[in-house]
């Protein structure tokens, strides 16, 4: 890449800061050069959130309708599959499979709550109700 | 609390963070391109069994912690590295360190790292950072992606260094120990060295999931993507294809171009081998992954996506295969002089 081809487009991270990347010069030679981002890899992670909406979306519908508990929401908004959250909380996977259900879920001591809270970095109220708060 | 350290901003977290952890030891010697390249940083993987949010795992450089220790070791300089169970206990060896003089290198996860903007943050565990001092509670982090350095406070830095699922760090950390000498003559042989190992795993890796074979294995497979996994499934793949090629800091088939960069410089110490002028194909490698993924693009926006796009799409991948191969070729053939 030559560095008058440098993309120059804004991204969330062009925001915050400039990336380094490494371009030749007018003689071939190397150089550490700044970018601001590029339009083809923003799309791509637009694509990803796009889809990843999607699921909190669903998940939402599934609490609401009671198919399943909150932490599916929770889950998907943190972007958690059981693996990660079981290492977040230190339960078994299969015992988060069970904590999905609203009955289940219902009954979980404080203490549980405030593992599952603690790993999506919310209150264990806003996790009873939902509610999201932060960026 | 502060140790004397200069943050370099770089391309990539690991070449980076290496860099300038070794920067000190080695008196300025070592680039980032020249520890991406002696680290024998350059790779391709695709490993269909594993899958990473959701969408397929695709490596464009090695694994993570390999280019800090291939490095060290071929330049001779002895390292520590250590992993903790207890986050207790990986504070206070971090506090240690410190104390001691040493800034240090963490693998943290980036989904919690607080100065990260929210679109980058995944559950992706192999970022690495520097910790070189303290102010009150809170550590002084130099991130080499970043133009300058953050401060977090222990809890952030702990949930980071301790984050979960694939890849997690455990709270990883190292660093060079002080009093290496970095004569011309190690830098020669640590660069043959960087090179050969690059040759092999790209050229010699058995199986079909990595190297040369697994970016041919690979551009076969997408051409088949549309009719096996539907047009709005190849869509994320394609897209998460894009995001791991280009990763952060890397803007633009940018592992090929550091490497390009690398071997200008190599050039400088091994003249006579030709190195920078065969730089110049792993220029017109990153030049093809560009433009593989601008094709990606126009499929994952919407703009294009009949069977004959993905077609194209596959062939991107078998010519840069072929040009890749040559590139490696020629540097295994190189009579050292």
């Amino acid at each position: 890449m030559k560095k008058e081809e440098i993309p120059q487009d804004v991204s969330a991270l062009g925001k915050i800061t400039k990336e380094i990347c490494y371009a030749t010069d007018s003689e071939g030679k190397y150089n550490a050069e700044l970018s601001s981002g590029w339009e083809v890899k923003i799309t791509a992670l637009d694509v990803a959130w796009e889809e990843i909406q999607k699921r909190i979306t669903a998940a939402k519908e599934q609490v609401l309708s009671h198919k399943a508990s909150p932490l599916l929401f929770f889950m998907e908004y943190r972007l958690m599959d059981t693996a990660i959250l079981a290492g977040y909380t230190g339960f078994w996977q299969w015992q988060i499979k069970r904590h999905l259900k609203p009955g289940v879920f219902n009954k979980l001591s404080d203490k549980q709550l405030e593992k599952y809270a603690e790993a999506f970095n919310i209150e264990v109220e806003d996790l009873k109700t939902m509610t999201v708060h932060e960026n | 609390m502060k140790i004397e350290f200069e943050h370099r901003q770089a391309a990539h977290c690991e070449s980076g963070v290496t860099s300038n952890l070794l920067s000190i030891s080695s008196g300025g010697k070592i680039t980032e391109p020249l520890a991406f390249g002696i680290g024998a940083g350059l790779f391709f993987a695709y490993i269909p069994f594993i899958k990473v949010n959701n969408g397929p795992a695709i490596a464009f450089r090695t694994f993570p912690g390999y280019i800090f220790k291939r490095t060290a070791k071929s330049l001779g300089i002895p390292i520590v590295s250590k992993k903790f169970s207890s986050k207790e206990k990986a504070e206070t060896y971090l506090k240690e360190c410190l104390d001691n003089g040493n800034p240090v290198g963490c693998q943290v996860g980036v989904y919690y790292l607080p100065y990260f903007p929210r679109e980058y943050r995944f559950h992706f565990n192999a970022h690495n950072l520097i910790v070189y001092g303290m102010d009150g509670d809170n550590y002084l982090v130099s991130d080499p992606i970043m133009e300058s350095t953050n401060v977090m406070s222990s809890y952030e830095l702990e949930r980071v260094r301790f984050a979960k699922g694939a890849l997690a760090p455990n709270g990883l950390i190292y660093y060079p120990k002080k009093g290496a000498i970095i004569t011309d003559e190690v830098m020669k042989q640590a660069i043959k060295n960087g090179i050969k190992k690059n040759v092999y795993n790209m050229l010699s890796i058995p199986g079909s999931f990595a190297g040369i074979s697994g970016i041919r294995n690979t551009g076969n497979k997408i051409k088949k993507w549309r009719d096996k996994l539907g047009i709005e499934i190849s869509k994320l793949y394609l897209a998460q294809m894009v995001r791991m090629q280009e990763e952060i800091g890397t803007g633009g088939g940018g592992f090929r171009y550091i490497y390009g960069a690398f071997l200008q410089e190599a050039d400088a110490y091994l003249p006579g081998n030709q190195l920078a002028e065969y730089s110049v194909m792993f220029t017109k490698t990153g030049d093809m992954w560009r433009n593989a993924a601008v094709h990606a693009a126009g499929i994952y926006k919407g703009r294009i996506g009949s069977q004959e796009d993905f077609n194209i799409m596959g062939d991107y991948l078998l010519e840069i295969a072929e040009v890749e191969k040559q590139a490696f070729e020629t540097l295994k053939n190189i009579k050292w002089q």
